[in-house]
């Protein structure tokens, strides 16, 4: 038994075992469903283990939905917790646990695969390809991805939630004052979908440099595909630096190395140091792409061109330069020198200009434009006053000094939670609205996606901004519970209604779908919300292949030439060379998954195993001969036929 | 004949084995341990710029320019990296 006891959760609360139930029901319903309807072999043959990136786009965005639901019944948890004073909902500990996995999930498992799904889906379609660079290491990058954050979320009922906040910093990370596993699974988790997060740079890279249509040179990018690619730059620089940080914590941890103990020469502030060189370039990998969503729904639904092509593009790659150093301005208060501290202030209000230049860039786009008010651009026009509003309290935030007031504080929470969620997570609902119709063939409904939109924002801002107001007047972040004196009561329970009424919001997304897959009209045609760009030159449902014809592109909004007399598709059906499926990718996921979590719990035979494993995989993939299929004229003819007849 | 002889490659080896030559002098000399990290550090330098330029052949395809620009921005982040590290942990804490 004494082996058991490990896995058993450190402070179990009757939540935590009806999760468990929970768990193991929805486990079993989900076998059942899938041998009852005979459900295997199709899911097996066409999802477990496709490379199309069109499939894979739309596993990352349900693995990023199923994340924000998590995400978010940690977040309702947590307001619910400090709703009134003195609250015994949850315990200190809970409260640490849940904040921690709130934040983790929501950066790593919900805003990044949301990205990474765009990113797959609209990519190769923006710029004429038949998939990406490297289709079966997109597979790979995605079961990584899935691996890490599986890991990840059975934490809380197999051996306890890390507890170190989502910055894990030590010395509290360290084993002396996290003695569970829960911090192991915080560094193996992000170590495992980090690597594949790695992979999906250098394939969204490749891709773009390698693999654009003819006549499509670098400044002809859809605007998107140009944020993706800056994105992508950014994490192939950014992400081995967390890559090394969470190696070395996982060896201070399990192998009794000093890099960021207190002692024996170790430094504990390295890790923070480390965190943030990564941490905040993450922050413009996920808004750059946001930005590309943005842009191209303004211009869409101004029917305009874009303003100032040339300007966003500048404005990006400045960006992606700046975002490499301001890394200090996340400890600001940890001791070092007030020259330091100048020098990061200012290149952090530096960032805030570039950023400045594309606001302006929407706001001209939409001057004259005969702007159509549907959801997605409801969500672009409520995201640029309200992150405007997140990026001046940035600006505040940055001056050094004056952080020494704010720092630690829930104003720095009400900033990051304003730039984030008008920023990252909008973006995500209007693009998910917005290529909807793109994916899947109908359009989400437009009276409920209007409400989903105000509840979301009228949410938003009951929620969050009562949190400047007491974060000012002096409530600390990461507190589980405060007394009536303190006199923050009214201005949480403010911020309770908000996050329950953004919480009915979320679920009118879910109802949304439910609706629209009932009762949506089908024959919506392949630009349904007559936009501009290359993306939507194709049928819906996009075919396997893309285009039947490589593209021959003139400007950035490749359709619209065509409504000018542009020959977008000159030439004749050719056999198209495809990608085998393969079910290496989802193989090497899951023995990564049992690798993490032998890792987690240090059982070194069954590791050694699995990295065994691991490289048979790789040696497998290097001897294979894989030579991909060709798709017949004679297929094509009849897909096309089909598809235009539909 | 003399344009098959791959000159640039046989001199890069000859600058590379004398490369190491250096950096292994730093075990067998007596020197400081600044002067030899210096040595060990400038010497890890050129020979990784010139693995890259003479051996993976960086520069000799058409995307020469990309190339150059991913291996110049990588660099100045590093150098960023490193030195503002050590401004905030070292020198100016």
């Amino acid at each position: 038994m004494e082996f058991f006891e490990r896995f058993a959760v450190p402070h179990p609360s009757p939540a935590i075992y009806a999760s468990m139930v929970a768990i193991g029901l929805t486990v079993i319903a989900i076998i059942a469903g899938l041998t009852y309807f005979k459900k295997w072999g199709y899911l097996w043959r066409e999802w477990l283990t496709t490379v199309d990136h069109k499939r894979i786009a739309i596993m990352y965005l349900i693995s990023a939905l199923l994340m924000l639901f998590r995400g978010g019944a940690d977040a309702i948890l947590m307001r619910a917790q400090l709703a009134v004073p003195d609250n015994k909902m949850l315990d200190a500990q809970h409260y640490n646990e849940i904040f921690t996995t709130h934040g983790v999930v929501m950066i790593m498992f919900m805003a990044m695969p949301f990205v990474f799904a765009f990113m797959n889906y609209l990519i190769p379609l923006q710029i004429g390809a038949r998939d990406v660079a490297f289709p079966r290491l997109n597979a790979i990058s995605f079961w990584l991805f899935f691996a890490g954050a599986m890991l990840f979320n059975i934490s809380f009922v197999v051996g306890g939630s890390p507890d170190a906040g989502w910055t894990s910093y030590f010395p509290l990370a360290g084993n002396d004052f996290s003695t569970s596993v829960g911090t192991n699974y915080y560094m193996i988790a992000l170590q495992i979908s980090g690597l594949g997060t790695l992979m999906t740079g250098i394939n969204m890279i490749t891709t773009i440099f390698k693999m654009r249509a003819p006549g499509m040179t670098l400044m002809k990018m859809p605007m998107f595909t140009w944020s993706s690619l800056i994105a992508n730059v950014i994490i192939v620089f950014a992400f081995p630096v967390l890559t090394v940080a969470l190696a070395m914590g996982t060896m201070d941890r399990l192998f009794g190395t000093n890099f960021f103990t207190t002692s024996n020469g170790g430094m504990d502030m390295l890790w923070a140091n480390l965190f943030w060189v990564w941490g905040h370039p993450e922050v413009y990998i996920l808004i750059l792409p946001a930005f590309g969503l943005y842009s191209e729904i303004i211009a869409t639904f101004s029917g305009r061109n874009l303003y100032g092509y040339k300007s966003m593009v500048a404005s990006m790659v400045l960006i992606s330069l700046l975002s490499f150093l301001v890394w200090t301005h996340h400890f600001f208060t940890m001791g070092q020198g007030a020259l330091t501290n100048s020098i990061f202030s200012i290149t952090t209000m530096a960032i805030a200009v570039p950023t400045g230049v594309k606001i302006f860039n929407w706001l001209f786009t939409l001057w004259k434009g005969k702007i159509r008010f549907t959801v997605p651009m409801l969500y672009s026009l409520g995201f640029i006053p309200l992150f405007t509003v997140g990026g001046v309290t940035g600006v505040m935030l940055a001056m050094s000094a004056a952080d020494y007031q704010y720092h630690n504080t829930m104003f720095l929470v009400a900033h990051f939670h304003n730039t984030i969620i008008p920023g990252v997570v909008f973006a995500m609902l209007a693009g998910f609205t917005y290529y909807w119709p793109k994916m899947f063939g109908f359009m989400l409904n437009e009276k409920i996606g209007k409400w989903t939109f105000w509840m979301l924002t009228v949410g938003f801002v009951l929620a969050f901004f009562p949190m400047y107001i007491s974060g000012l007047d002096g409530q600390a972040r990461r507190m589980y519970t405060y007394s009536e004196a303190a006199g923050f009561s009214m201005l949480n329970m403010l911020s309770f209604v908000g996050a329950a009424v953004m919480a009915f919001g979320f679920v009118l997304i879910v109802y949304n779908i439910y609706y629209s897959v009932r009762y949506s009209p089908r024959n919506i045609g392949a630009n349904p919300w007559n936009a501009r760009s290359l993306e939507w030159a194709t049928h819906t449902p996009v075919p396997e292949y893309n285009f039947a014809i490589t593209p021959n592109v003139a400007s950035s909004e490749a359709l619209r030439d065509v409504k000018n007399g542009h020959d977008l598709f000159p030439g004749k059906y050719e056999k198209i060379h495809m990608p085998n499926n393969s079910g290496l990718p989802f193989i090497m996921g899951v023995i990564f998954f049992v690798w993490g979590f032998s890792f987690v719990f240090a059982m070194w035979i069954p590791l050694i195993i699995a990295t065994i494993g691991i490289f048979a995989c790789m040696g497998y993939r290097s001897a294979e001969k894989d030579h991909g299929r060709y798709i017949s004229v004679k297929e094509i003819e009849d897909t096309e036929t089909k598809l235009r007849g539909a | 004949m003399s344009e098959l002889f791959p000159r640039k490659q046989v001199m890069g080896f000859v600058f590379s084995l004398v490369l190491t030559a250096i950096a292994l002098s730093v075990y067998f000399l007596d020197m400081s341990f600044t002067t030899g990290m210096i040595i060990l550090l400038v010497t890890a330098f050129i020979q990784a710029g010139l693995q890259l330029v003479v051996f993976m052949h960086a520069g000799e395809s058409k995307d020469k320019g990309v190339i150059y620009t991913n291996v110049y921005y990588a660099l100045i982040i590093a150098l960023v990296t490193i030195f503002g590290t050590l401004l905030i942990l070292l020198w100016d804490m």
